[in-house]
């Protein structure tokens, strides 16, 4: 255990720090994002520009994953046809929790150019999962997405891990298209 | 070769099976009969003069207004030799249409008839594989064939949006920061 930091060893001396449990695992949630590299459309585009160096997501902790099973996050960029929904939700539920879902763009949101004549487009990715984010948006800035990231961030500060709030995000998600689960 | 030589050509072959030609638009058409269609489509291919060797598109027409109401199968042709294109038409009925398939000639047609087959429900006689390629395997329907109409569900999810959810996005609900306390809108369909 002594080896822990060179640099700041011996700089100090022995402190208590408190804090709430809460506090310092919705902190260690929220820096490090995994999402999905999951893309569907356009917007996949802007998400890529999002993860780039210019925008460089990795800022955020946040570090594509090729695999659901080791994702935190779901950005769903782009489109959503009827026939990828059903793919989207069973890699939705591969998912380990915590897990979070950004809707990004119109498409994803509510159907977008799609929502009256688009008769293979679902309307609106909350229809088969639970959204945390919409970014608005036909594709949105890097920017949005990013500010997109940091409102889920402060959702997920606000989270309460040992007490649940009725149904928080990690509890509501696995059941969310019972109709049970719903109180 | 020109439109006119080559419906010449095609016309010297096959005779009553041409039934019509159009020379006077961007792309020069022949209308075919259905049952010589594979037939021509192999002479087409094969003959020196011709050497139609590549299908450009192979798609559907829907005409509910003519008079009869028909569809349409259109074969955009391509000679990479002669360096001439041609546009050959087979007239069906919109109920029960049966072409024959034209896979045996070119490769390419295999995926370009399953598509006329999953959006207009051609069915083209003789097709080693005639699935569905587009669209889910449990669907009901041909989408743009004229006469298509939106289904309220698929598979529990909304294919027309109702009013209710026209007024949660209105009402700004899909921007920012969505609920805690979800529910699917649309979680009354499930049983």
């Amino acid at each position: 255990m002594t080896e822990i930091g060179g640099i700041i060893q011996n700089r100090f001396g022995d402190n208590l720090a408190f804090t709430t449990v809460d506090n310092v695992v919705n902190w260690a949630r929220k820096s490090s994002l995994w999402p999905m590299t999951f893309g569907l459309a356009c917007c996949a585009i802007e998400m890529m520009a999002t993860g780039g160096t210019r925008y460089d997501w990795n800022r955020f902790g946040m570090i594509p994953r090729g695999t659901p099973r080791q994702s935190d996050l779901m950005i769903v960029a782009g489109t959503v046809t009827l026939k990828m929904a059903t793919r989207l939700k069973r890699l939705y539920e591969q998912m380990p929790e915590p897990k979070y879902v950004i809707s990004m763009g119109s498409c994803a949101n509510n159907g977008g150019p799609y929502w009256k004549h688009g008769y293979h487009v679902l309307k609106g990715v909350d229809e088969v999962v639970p959204v945390d984010v919409y970014v608005p948006g036909c594709p949105p800035r890097p920017e949005a997405l990013l500010y997109g990231v940091m409102k889920l961030q402060e959702k997920i500060q606000e989270d309460r891990v040992l007490r649940r709030r009725g149904e928080t995000l990690g509890s509501l998600a696995g059941a969310s298209m019972a109709p049970e689960a719903s109180k | 070769m020109d439109a006119s030589s080559i419906h010449g050509r095609l016309k010297d072959r096959f005779g009553e099976k041409i039934v019509a030609f159009q020379s006077e638009t961007l792309q020069p058409w022949a209308v075919v009969a259905p049952d010589a269609i594979a037939d021509v489509a192999a002479f087409a291919k094969s003959d020196p003069a011709l050497a139609f060797d590549n299908l450009l598109c192979l798609s559907a027409v829907d005409y509910p207004k003519e008079d009869p109401p028909r569809m349409e199968v259109v074969y955009h042709l391509f000679s990479y030799e002669h360096r001439h294109v041609f546009v050959l038409k087979v007239h069906v009925p919109r109920e029960g249409a049966h072409v024959p398939t034209v896979e045996g000639t070119w490769a390419v047609a295999n995926w370009h008839e399953r598509e006329a087959y999953d959006l207009f429900g051609i069915v083209f006689d003789g097709h080693s594989d005639l699935r569905r390629i587009l669209l889910p395997d449990d669907w009901i329907g041909h989408p743009l064939r004229k006469d298509w109409v939106d289904p309220d569900f698929y598979n529990g999810m909304h294919v027309k949006p109702t009013q209710q959810m026209a007024e949660r996005a209105m009402a700004g609900e899909k921007i920012g920061v969505g609920p805690f306390d979800f529910t699917p809108p649309n979680r009354h369909v499930e049983e």
